[in-house]
């Protein structure tokens, strides 16, 4: 039994989440190949073939491939399929868009978001926003999925050398182009990789009124999040979001200020392992999740938690 | 040019959704359906294209009971122009229920066809992408902005850390994230009007496909509960527990 799993990275880095999505290939267990279809994308080559877990690092360096088409790298994985018994990517858009590609060309059908590897054929995923958990078996020759990163602890980064071969094979459909792509820079941690994160909801007012939370973040080292009611709103971007229809993060603390607590932002964080709710509502929903509650003005307490840390 | 929006009836998304007592699925006897809102996206999106003038004909498409007919009505209510309802039981997979759509698109021949990106019930995200597959034409998922130019689109697609933009051939998929539109509510003369648009009725046999899947439901639970923790008095508490009780800072 063979795994063959998606790197997720930018050509120049091999993403974090990689490691978490390689650690669930291990819980099925057998040979881990990891595939690198990119652009110029040696130095994440590089780093994957460092990484204890994998056996085999395939490399697809082509202009094809730079920015990770579906239409494009789905043939290249179909090409792959045959010699393995499970294809794993991350519950990330990129693989998101790409495996139920991959998946149709393949005929089967693909797992979305397991987070738990009961067996080589069974596993379980999140449904209903969460609100359910299934326990799925699929009969299919090539169990295709997708996993949730927060599921599953990372695997060692460094320290292996696997093998690197080179794919010479051109997939390029020709249907599709990229354009452009605008990708907010942050100074902070990423959301789903930080191991604190500081959420702003409804309750926040305004987009300048974030501020005060990034300075709590950057006293923390955290990454800033937001709940689907700030980003509706329009105060920040939705890259920021946490929730259902969002991130997933399940950071070792998680501070979640003006937040009520619909089951959709929930859904994104309940996982994380100490949960804080600043809200001046005191029935509000957060709270029934919160290991520590302050009802309170977040005006008030915020710049006050600032100054305490 | 014709678009094609596939739709699916869901439970309504202010439901609370419970897990049967056998575990055996989430109970949806007696619980308030309507169509997925990432569907609803989808039929404005299309209409907004008819009005200006880039689209002349929505069809909506749906794949399941009778009782779907319900919400593809709604669909017509908000301004598409036909219906076809494929003929099977409820809860197919993506693969089977991707075949199908793939077969209406075939005998539809539309430009465009719009998916919701995911439904709030299996949550899969995977339909729009298996039917481009199916139909080897390309995708442009997570849409929050789709703008049509000759037979090409530029699809602006919601990713993780931003915003990417793709152009592609049509005929081309569109899934919908929900930045895309704010979609409208259906009028009274609307609903009236939609009862009387056409809705026809096609079967998997019709169209050559044979529904079956290798994924079976074992079980359903409900997620492990999350127990309500203290509240602290004040700032100096919170920070205090936090660094002595919880350890995290």
């Amino acid at each position: 039994m063979t795994i063959l799993v998606i790197a997720e990275h930018d050509n120049n880095e091999l993403k974090p989440v990689t490691l978490n999505t390689l650690s669930a290939a291990q819980a099925i267990g057998g040979d881990i190949h990891l595939l690198v279809a990119g652009s110029g994308c040696q130095s994440v080559a590089d780093a994957a073939a460092q990484i204890p877990a994998v056996a085999q690092v395939l490399v697809a360096d082509n202009d094809a491939y730079e920015h990770q088409l579906a239409e494009n790298v789905s043939k290249l994985v179909q090409g792959l399929a045959a010699s393995y018994s499970h294809i794993l990517g991350s519950s990330t858009t990129t693989a998101k868009n790409l495996l139920p590609r991959v998946a149709a060309l393949l005929d089967v059908n693909q797992i979305s978001d397991v987070m738990a590897i009961e067996s080589a054929d069974t596993f379980k995923r999140p449904i209903y926003a969460g609100n359910a958990i299934a326990t799925v078996q699929s009969a299919d020759a090539i169990k295709v999925m997708t996993v949730r990163g927060t599921a599953f602890d990372p695997v060692e980064g460094a320290g292996g050398s696997a093998e690197v071969v080179s794919l010479s094979e051109v997939c390029d459909a020709g249907s599709s182009r990229f354009i452009n792509e605008e990708i907010a820079v942050s100074e902070r941690p990423e959301l789903t990789a930080a191991s604190i994160v500081v959420s702003g909801g409804r309750g926040m007012g305004n987009g300048e009124n974030f501020e005060l939370l990034n300075k709590v973040a950057d006293k923390l080292g955290a990454a800033v999040g937001a709940s689907r009611a700030a980003v509706d709103a329009g105060f920040v971007p939705n890259d920021m979001q946490v929730g259902q229809t969002g991130k997933m993060v399940a950071p070792d603390l998680y501070i979640a200020v003006g937040i009520s607590g619909a089951i959709q932002h929930l859904a994104g964080m309940k996982d994380s392992k100490i949960i804080v709710a600043i809200n001046k509502d005191e029935d509000a929903p957060i709270f029934q999740v919160a290991d520590y509650g302050l009802v309170a003005d977040l005006f008030e307490a915020v710049p006050e938690l600032e100054g305490k840390l | 040019m014709k678009v094609l929006v596939a739709v699916k009836r869901v439970i309504d998304y202010n439901v609370k959704v419970r897990v049967k007592a056998d575990n055996s699925d989430v109970d949806l006897a007696n619980v308030k359906m309507a169509l997925n809102p990432f569907c609803e996206i989808a039929i404005e999106e299309a209409v907004r294209l008819k009005e200006a003038g880039v689209a002349d004909e929505v069809v909506v498409v749906s794949i399941g009971s009778k009782s779907c007919e319900e919400q593809m009505r709604t669909a017509l209510a908000l301004g598409a122009d036909r219906g076809v309802r494929v003929d099977t039981g409820d809860g197919l997979d993506s693969l089977s229920v991707a075949k199908l759509l793939a077969k209406v698109v075939e005998k539809e021949a539309p430009g465009l066809v719009i998916l919701g990106k995911q439904a709030i019930d299996s949550d899969n995200n995977q339909t729009g992408q298996m039917l481009a597959a199916l139909l080897d034409r390309p995708q442009g998922t997570f849409a929050s902005k789709v703008a049509v130019e000759g037979d090409k689109v530029q699809v602006t697609r919601e990713i993780d850390g931003g915003l990417q933009t793709v152009e592609l051939l049509m005929p081309a998929i569109v899934t919908t994230d929900l930045r895309l539109n704010e979609p409208r509510y259906a009028s009274l003369p609307n609903i009236m009007k939609a009862k009387r648009k056409p809705l026809d009725l096609l079967t998997p046999d019709e169209l050559g496909v044979a529904v079956s899947s290798n994924l079976t439901l074992l079980s359903v639970e409900p997620p492990a509960e999350r127990q309500a923790g203290i509240k602290v008095s004040s700032v100096d508490e919170l920070v205090e527990k936090l660094r002595n009780e919880a350890k995290v800072i």
